[in-house]
């Protein structure tokens, strides 16, 4: 693997991610656009799990987007983006890419993965909600998987439909208004070969509609997926201080930094392990303040005790803590 | 009288590797149940020497292991299975590991990969072998059994759905007191429901939030240790009858600090990249008493850690009725 390490600036969402070149941008509609990301040196880039999302840094900001490709053996990383203009500027910043810029990115990241063993997938997507849709369409094709896609977009503004079509055949019903839609979803819901699995991307009442009548027709939760950024990560937090009451020192600790990092940094040496709250090691003892707890390792009681805290994932709802350090 | 020689062994470097690099267990004196995970391929410096760099550990018994394995596994076919829906997390699990093995294997070791065309160089093997990804009759005995030929940790695969991981492919020849076959398909609450203090303490389960919420790509590793008398690396449930006798007699024989062995697993936690599952690997050392008493500090730890181990503890380890006899030849012996 050849990918190129980080530059030092890198927004906490991205770090430990790659430095990525965008290649190519291909119109798909009107407001959505194409870009193609790839290694500086031409060099493979990490695999990923089907509906896998990138996070991709603009000036001080990050957002997170789906990629399109099945995921295995990438030499390029493919997201679409529907400019939106009253967002908070990501995609409008992506809009504005050109060939030959660099941009920070993270490690792909799964929260919408295929369950393995379903024996029929019924994938549904509305507008943008094609792209993690279309990378387990993709995948399902390389594995053999057997395939539905209804896919809802505006007639003739339909990102990567050729795409779709070429891929699924017969397995693809476009709809473009929502009475046929709807027509096509009843039908679905109610005809679909035993161990089938539902996956939906679209607008959030989009998905809530579909997932409500999915459950109306009887479908069990655990056959039931939906796309949702960001569950699979703990968020960067607020930023607190911690005053150090041995050593007398006192440290900030921005958000997206962890108390753990933030001790290192400044030189104090805290044993640790798994560094993801779960073993127990970096345990530290709290004099004053209230720890916002995010490990795994403390027990429901020791954690109401306020008492003890993992440096590792866990932070400060108070402005300030007190250490015993 | 040895002490001196120890001392200039030590020194010197002139332990054999089977000791410099094994990953002797314990930091301190007694042992209980902890969720010991670390990032792998983190060097950890011992009194011997060092262990741990390496993500798949090849080593002097490499041969030797695989020979066994391959018997194991063509008197008992059970020890391997693969439920239909984890065949993309085989082939996901050879991409992963034979790349890696390359990578820390240069002189011995080349992996070429174009699109699904693959080449791979084993020349500790005399092994030359192109394969196609996603193809199992691409290679001659199927992925995961390539794959068990290729490294000499045993194989399981968990599956995550239904917010729990489940037991659903493996190659297992070196169980250390467990079935496979027994425990193929089961969920990962269900595998562990053996083990002692498991309702009273969250360990286990802290474990299997920790599993479920991998990224993938993410390589973690713990460490695991019983005991076992002679270089035995397949105890599993299935020969029971050919091995457990010896945890009888032992106690008794003169010879307990050749025959009994400090038993390690080096347990790699690894969230595939492409297909999401978890691969368990487990890497089995052994290290007879008189090798582990070349080392002052781990004979006197070994000792106190035996004599000290709650009751239940040592039975579920199958060390109960001759753990104080090991214990007293490495503090007195």
């Amino acid at each position: 693997m050849t990918t190129t390490p980080l530059l030092d600036q890198a927004h906490p969402a991205v770090k430990g991610g790659l430095l990525l070149e965008v290649t190519n941008i291909s119109r798909q509609t009107d407001s959505i656009v194409s870009i193609t990301f790839a290694d500086l040196a031409g060099g493979l880039l990490p695999a990923y799990v089907p509906g896998s999302h990138l996070v991709v840094q603009y000036g001080a900001g990050v957002n997170a987007y789906s990629l399109t490709g099945s995921g295995s053996t990438p030499f390029e990383y493919i997201i679409s983006v529907l400019q939106v203009e009253d967002g908070a500027g990501g995609s409008q910043a992506m809009h504005r890419l050109s060939v030959g810029d660099l941009v920070q990115v993270s490690r792909p990241r799964s929260a919408f993965a295929p369950v393995a063993n379903a024996t029929h997938q019924l994938l549904v997507a509305a507008g943008i909600g094609i792209t993690p849709v279309l990378s387990h369409a993709r995948s399902a094709v390389e594995w053999g998987t057997a395939t539905d896609l209804i896919y809802v977009h505006r007639p003739g503004a339909g990102a990567h439909v050729e795409e779709a079509r070429e891929l699924l055949g017969d397995g693809l019903t476009e709809c473009s208004d929502r009475a046929s839609f709807q027509k096509v979803l009843a039908e679905s819901l109610t005809h679909q070969p035993l161990g089938t699995h539902l996956y939906v991307c679209g607008p959030a009442a989009f998905m809530d509609d579909v997932l409500d009548q999915a459950r109306e027709h009887g479908w069990p939760a655990a056959r039931l997926h939906s796309e949702a950024f960001g569950a699979a990560e703990l968020d960067d937090g607020e930023p607190f201080a911690v005053n150090l009451t041995r050593s007398g020192t006192r440290l900030e600790v921005p958000a997206g930094v962890s108390l753990l990092e933030a001790l290192e940094n400044a030189g104090k040496s805290i044993p640790n392990m798994c560094r993801k709250g779960i073993c127990g090691e970096c345990s530290l003892s709290v004099l004053r303040g209230t720890p916002q707890h995010r490990d795994l390792y403390l027990t429901d009681q020791e954690k109401a005790e306020n008492t003890t805290m993992m440096c590792c994932v866990s932070r400060s709802l108070d402005e300030e803590l007190e250490l015993d350090l | 009288m040895t002490t001196t020689i120890i001392d200039n062994e030590l020194e010197s470097g002139v332990l054999p590797e089977r000791i410099r690099h094994f990953p002797f267990p314990f930091s301190g004196d007694s042992y209980r149940y902890s969720a010991n995970v670390e990032p792998a391929r983190k060097l950890v410096e011992t009194e011997a020497g060092s262990w741990g760099s390496f993500l798949i550990d090849v080593d002097e018994f490499y041969l030797q292991d695989l020979r066994d394995r391959n018997e194991v596994l063509e008197k008992d076919p059970t020890r391997t299975q693969v439920l239909p829906h984890m065949r993309p997390a085989v082939w996901d699990a050879i991409t992963t590991l034979l790349p890696a093995m390359a990578e820390e294997n240069p002189d011995t070791m080349s992996y070429q990969r174009d699109g699904n065309a693959c080449r791979w160089a084993n020349a500790l093997q005399n092994l030359e072998l192109e394969f196609t990804v996603g193809d199992d009759d691409s290679l001659p005995m199927g992925p995961l059994q390539f794959l068990g030929s290729q490294i000499q940790d045993d194989i399981v695969f968990l599956d995550p759905r239904e917010d729990t991981l489940w037991l659903d492919a493996g190659l297992v020849t070196f169980a250390a007191d467990w079935s496979f076959g027994f425990d193929v398909g089961m969920k990962f609450m269900e595998v562990h429901a053996p083990v002692p203090r498991v309702n009273d303490e969250p360990v286990i389960n802290r474990a299997h939030q920790f599993l479920l919420r991998l990224q993938p790509g993410e390589q973690y590793r713990r460490t695991n240790w019983t005991m076992t008398v002679d270089r035995r690396l397949d105890t599993s449930t299935e020969t029971y009858p050919i091995w457990a006798p010896d945890r009888g007699t032992i106690a008794a024989d003169p010879e307990l600090p050749n025959r009994l062995h400090l038993r390690v697993e080096i347990q790699h936690l690894i969230c595939l990249p492409h297909s999401g599952a978890v691969l368990f690997l487990i890497r089995s050392y052994l290290l007879p008493l008189t090798d582990i008493a070349k080392v002052p500090l781990w004979r006197e730890r070994l000792g106190h850690v035996l004599a000290e181990l709650p009751e239940d503890m040592a039975e579920y380890k199958g060390i109960s009725r001759y753990r104080k006899a090991a214990s007293s030849w490495l503090l007195n012996g």
